[in-house]
């Protein structure tokens, strides 16, 4: 506990856009903890007391300073029937869509969320994390953007052209996603979730333009993130977002997770006292990272987007790479440790 | 005589904006001037590599590419099927593939650029096995295969899909494209890859530097 703060109390005073004791630390680890066990990804994220035990054995080996208590992203999709394809070596996908045609929106029942096994099963990890690290570690919680999880329930082509050439039912789609997303986040901050990552790629500019964003995606998230009974963060998931961080931070979202396609000092330049910034490194190319490589790119973002507080080091896809060695986040972290201390001195020196 | 260039600005500007009745009136102000093979030739590949490069540079959306890609084959696909459509000869026998996942947004916009562009691919679809792929592949003789990711364990299984087109004496040239070789420029040579697109319209680049090789 350097400096006497607690993780908690470190991310609390960054989100405050003032300098902790050190830069925080968000290792977005969930396959990991399978190898950590030394059990299979399907076998890891079967069971809530795996996720548990993964999670506190990583927080600790990493010194990091959150829980995630993402299981997989195609999770909230399984509760809506789809099928999940577990991989050896990646994170699980969603196999055929729910929603064979737009027309099937029509009929969509949204599931019940503290009676479908699979988000109960979070929802049991979260328990049991929270009496591990009562109050001590934030547990991030993750829900999907009402927006971005219609690519996960019909199909990321058949989804564009929903959202362009039938207004009426993408509306009734949202109408359905809003009230799942706010009942399942709100189920994960009463289980023991600190605050809730909202997973919003589709609203980046990456994949939409800003106009367009601002007619969909904007105001979906002020409506949802209205109604969640808690902190929230958004995350754009490798999505590009300079050009909209404006807007997002009128959602009322305290953090934005940002991409490595843009530059740290320029986002914190415009996030400055309006919303955290959390990000950004490479994940894909972190997997063949020297020590000395991971030290350079910490010391970099460090010195982007650390002074002043109102930053989270962290990935830029909001999940690492079961491809990443140990031996790199070890790095990761060690370089944070070291140079994220603050004041950060280091930077006139 | 059109200035292909007014041409190429307007048709692109009416593509990001989704606006079909504007495609359609530029595309007729083209055949005053252009045959349907040229109006392909000399405006609508300038425009679709224009909207890629755009996509490249973070100015155009994945959304506004994606639906460019498909009104242009609205436009395109009856031309193409005219008697006197774009020439079929001396094409290289090209498919596209998306390994192991169900990712198939890139592959879907690849292959409409490519179309648009008067050339014929083969799509297997997406969720496919190595050893499915390499059986389709040396049935079908391709010359081109094109494998679009957008998961890391499908990108770094196009390694295993080198080897054993080359343990069977396949010398088919193997372009990638998709978010993990953009996020990591060293990935396409690590899995053994011929070439990289970094955008739909670099890949009909590629495809044309491979022909000329060929030929």
């Amino acid at each position: 506990m350097a400096g006497g703060m607690t993780s908690l109390q470190r991310v609390l005073t960054t989100l405050g856009h003032k300098e902790p004791d050190r830069v925080p630390l968000f290792l977005l680890l969930t396959m990991h903890g399978a190898r950590e066990l030394g059990i299979s990804i399907r076998e890891y994220f079967s069971k809530a007391e795996n996720v548990v035990e993964g999670q506190l054995r990583m927080l600790r080996k990493y010194r990091n300073d959150c829980i995630y208590s993402l299981f997989y992203a195609p999770i909230e999709v399984e509760a809506w029937g789809a099928e999940v394809l577990f991989s050896e070596d990646g994170p699980p996908n969603s196999g055929a869509p729910v929603l064979r045609s737009p027309e099937d929106i029509k009929k969509l029942e949204p599931p019940k969320v503290r009676e479908t096994a699979c988000l109960v099963k979070v929802l049991q990890a979260q328990r049991l994390l929270k009496e591990k690290v009562s109050g001590e570690v934030p547990i991030i919680g993750v829900a999907m953007s009402p927006f971005s999880l219609p690519v996960m329930q019909m199909g990321f082509a058949g989804y564009i052209e929903l959202m362009y050439e039938q207004p009426d039912l993408f509306d009734h789609l949202m109408k359905i996603n809003e009230e799942f997303c706010v009942e399942w986040a709100n189920a994960q901050l009463e289980a023991g979730a600190t605050a809730i990552c909202y997973f919003d790629p589709v609203s980046s500019t990456t994949i939409i333009p800003r106009d367009m964003y601002l007619k969909t995606g904007f105001g979906i998230a002020k409506r949802t993130l209205s109604r969640i009974k808690g902190p929230t963060a958004t995350h754009m998931a490798s999505g590009r977002c300079l050009p909209i961080l404006g807007d997002i931070a009128e959602t009322g979202t305290a953090v934005v997770g940002v991409s490595m396609l843009e530059d740290l000092s320029e986002i914190k330049a415009v996030c400055k006292g309006k919303l955290a910034v959390m990000g950004n490194l490479n994940g894909i190319e972190m997997r063949r990272w020297t020590h000395e490589q991971a030290e350079a790119v910490i010391k970099e973002a460090i010195s982007k987007a650390g002074p002043g507080g109102g930053y989270i080091l962290s990935d830029n896809h909001g999940e690492i790479p079961y491809q990443v060695p140990d031996g790199v986040l070890l790095a990761v972290s060690e370089a944070v440790h070291e140079w994220g201390r603050y004041p950060l001195d280091w930077l006139n020196a | 005589m059109a200035d292909p260039h007014k041409l190429i600005d307007s048709l692109a500007g009416a593509l990001v904006s989704l606006d079909r009745l504007e495609v359609r009136m530029v595309l007729t102000r083209a055949g005053e001037f252009f045959s349907p093979v040229q109006i392909i030739e000399k405006v609508v590949s300038p425009a679709l590599e224009r909207i890629g490069d755009g996509w490249s540079r973070g100015d155009v959306s994945l959304s506004q590419v994606y639906m460019s890609g498909r009104i242009c084959e609205e436009f395109i696909n009856p031309v193409v099927l005219l008697p006197e459509g774009i020439s079929k000869k001396n094409q290289s026998r090209m498919a596209i593939a998306v390994l192991l996942d169900h990712h198939s947004l890139g592959k879907k916009i690849v292959c409409a650029f490519i179309r648009a562009a008067g050339f014929e691919i083969m799509d297997y679809g997406q969720g496919l096995t190595v050893d499915n792929l390499i059986k389709n592949t040396t049935r079908d003789k391709i010359e081109i295969l094109m494998l679009s990711a957008l998961m890391l364990p499908s990108a770094l299984r196009v390694k295993e899909v080198r080897q054993k087109l080359n343990e069977g004496g396949c010398s088919t040239k193997v372009i990638v494209g998709g978010a993990p070789f953009l996020f990591d420029s060293e990935l396409w040579k690590e899995v053994g890859a011929d070439a990289l697109g970094r955008n739909a319209s670099e890949a009909i680049e590629i495809i044309n530097s491979i022909r000329g090789e060929v030929n």
